[in-house]
């Protein structure tokens, strides 16, 4: 399961408010701290597992309880089709 | 003060070669002589940036007529914008495509008129639209770009939507909305050939929410509700001069694409003022900004800050009077004229709008017929 940017959709630095957001096709969502966190670790090539663990790794948690959080954003970004679940 | 828009509307031109009984164009088109230049689009993108639009769509009329289509895409690349092509595709050939994918366009929006090629020629008003689109949407995939459907639904096609969804599906998008024609300009004048009675209505939601749940993560469907059968109006634009700003083919800085239909209200142009100044200053943008202009029964209404008093265009469309809640709204002194116009819809024949011939493309498969 490894996740990726579904075509046209990227993180996007919005400079005049001081946030990152991901622009999509007509569309654009606001992540908070902990979504941001996992989605700048999209890159198409590590998969859910790695994600997981550098974030358990990042934030000095353990991976339990940092897997479901990630499993629900993924899940959640895939059914707004701006993540593609490959 | 405002805060910064979120996205830009740039309407390129008013030219067009389809002629869709909706068009939401004023009636009044902009003539070709008129529109701004290359240079002025480049001026007018890297203002909505610095402004905070963060996102722009290439509308018009058809953007693809303007030669300059890709200098513009890549002027809006340049200055940070994510850019958006909204176009019917009959314009849209392979070097065409190759030339907007170079400048950077992040995504297509392909407006499909029917499911099948004699309704989508009818009701768009041109000959062989249908295959062009349907090789446009392949492009769009080919090139790995995203791509959006967009279905008008109206009285004449509602039928079919079941295969405008398969069509979506067919053709590689990721998305497909559903809109409602909205009335004003064009698509008031046609009122009575577009309104779905009841009926229609409860059956393309129906038919909507089917396909929404069996598609997940297939095909996302927006779904856009008509006003005519609604008991409160919609946040017309996310409110008036909230999160959009629009910019006509002649310049003119507008709080929605429709806003040009509305007299009294005197719009700044680019070729005069920028962009954030008519933003923050101008009496057009503050005219409806926030809830302070409303008359009864919107001031005081717990739902002001949710709908923000419904669409100015829609109210003035069919009251007279730019300040008055949205007929739409069941609180509405004028709401029984929606139940009317539902009531009394059903006339079989389109006016079109249209340029002559000579002003869209110089080829012959622009039919000027009725149907
Ligand atoms: S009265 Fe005005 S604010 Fe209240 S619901 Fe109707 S349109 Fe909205
Ligand atoms: S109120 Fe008018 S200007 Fe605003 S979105 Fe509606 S139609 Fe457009």
């Amino acid at each position: 399961m490894t996740p990726r940017f579904a075509p046209g959709v990227r993180l996007h630095e919005d400079k005049a408010r001081g946030r990152t957001v991901v622009m999509a096709p007509e569309r654009m969502f606001v992540p908070d701290e902990i979504a941001l966190a996992v989605l700048r670790l999209v890159d198409g090539k590590r998969d859910e597992a790695a994600i997981v663990a550098a974030l358990a790794a990042q934030y000095d948690a353990p991976e339990e309880v940092i897997a479901g959080d990630v499993k629900a954003l993924l899940d959640d970004l895939a059914t707004r089709g701006a993540l593609i679940r490959g | 003060m405002a805060d910064a828009p979120l996205a830009l509307l740039a309407e390129l031109t008013h030219r067009c070669p389809l002629r869709c009984p909706y068009c939401s164009n004023p009636v009044e088109l902009a003539r070709a002589g008129t529109e701004l230049s290359t240079g002025e689009w480049e001026r007018v993108l890297g203002e909505a940036a610095e402004l905070g639009c963060l996102q722009v769509h290439l509308s018009g009329g058809e953007p693809t007529v303007r030669r300059d289509l890709p200098e513009i895409v890549a002027a809006a690349r340049g200055a940070g914008l994510y850019a958006n092509l909204i176009t019917a595709g009959v314009l849209l050939d392979a070097p065409l495509m190759a030339r907007l994918v170079e400048a950077g366009l992040d995504h297509v929006q392909l407006s499909i008129q029917d499911a099948e090629e004699a309704g989508a020629e009818r009701i768009g008003g041109m000959r062989g639209a249908m295959p062009r689109k349907a090789e446009a949407a392949r492009l769009v995939r080919e090139a790995g770009l995203p791509l959006t459907l967009n279905a008008v639904v109206h009285r004449q096609n509602l039928p079919n939507l079941s295969r405008m969804i398969e069509r979506a599906l067919e053709w590689g998008a990721a998305r497909l909305e559903v809109a409602h024609v909205q009335y004003y300009g064009w698509a008031l004048l046609n009122r009575d050939a577009l309104l779905p009675d009841r009926a229609m209505l409860d059956e393309a939601t129906r038919v909507v929410t089917e396909a929404q749940q069996r598609l997940q993560g297939r095909l996302v469907i927006d779904y856009v509700v008509p006003d005519y059968h609604a008991k409160r109006p919609k946040a017309c634009m996310g409110g008036w001069a909230r999160r959009f700003l629009g910019v006509s083919p002649a310049g003119r800085i507008l709080p929605c694409h429709a806003a040009e239909s509305l007299t009294g209200l005197d719009f700044p142009n680019v070729r005069e003022v920028s962009l954030r100044a008519a933003w923050e200053d101008s009496p057009a943008f503050n005219a409806f900004r926030g809830t302070g202009w409303m008359p009864a029964p919107c001031r005081g209404c717990e739902h002001a800050e949710q709908d923000w008093g419904g669409c100015r265009c829609q109210a003035f469309a069919l009251t007279g009077d730019m300040r008055a809640t949205d007929p739409a709204c069941a609180l509405s002194p004028h709401h029984a004229v929606l139940a009317e116009a539902v009531a009394s819809a059903g006339a079989p024949d389109f006016r079109y709008r249209g340029f002559t011939r000579e002003d869209i493309l110089p080829s012959h498969d622009v039919r000027l017929s009725n149907a």
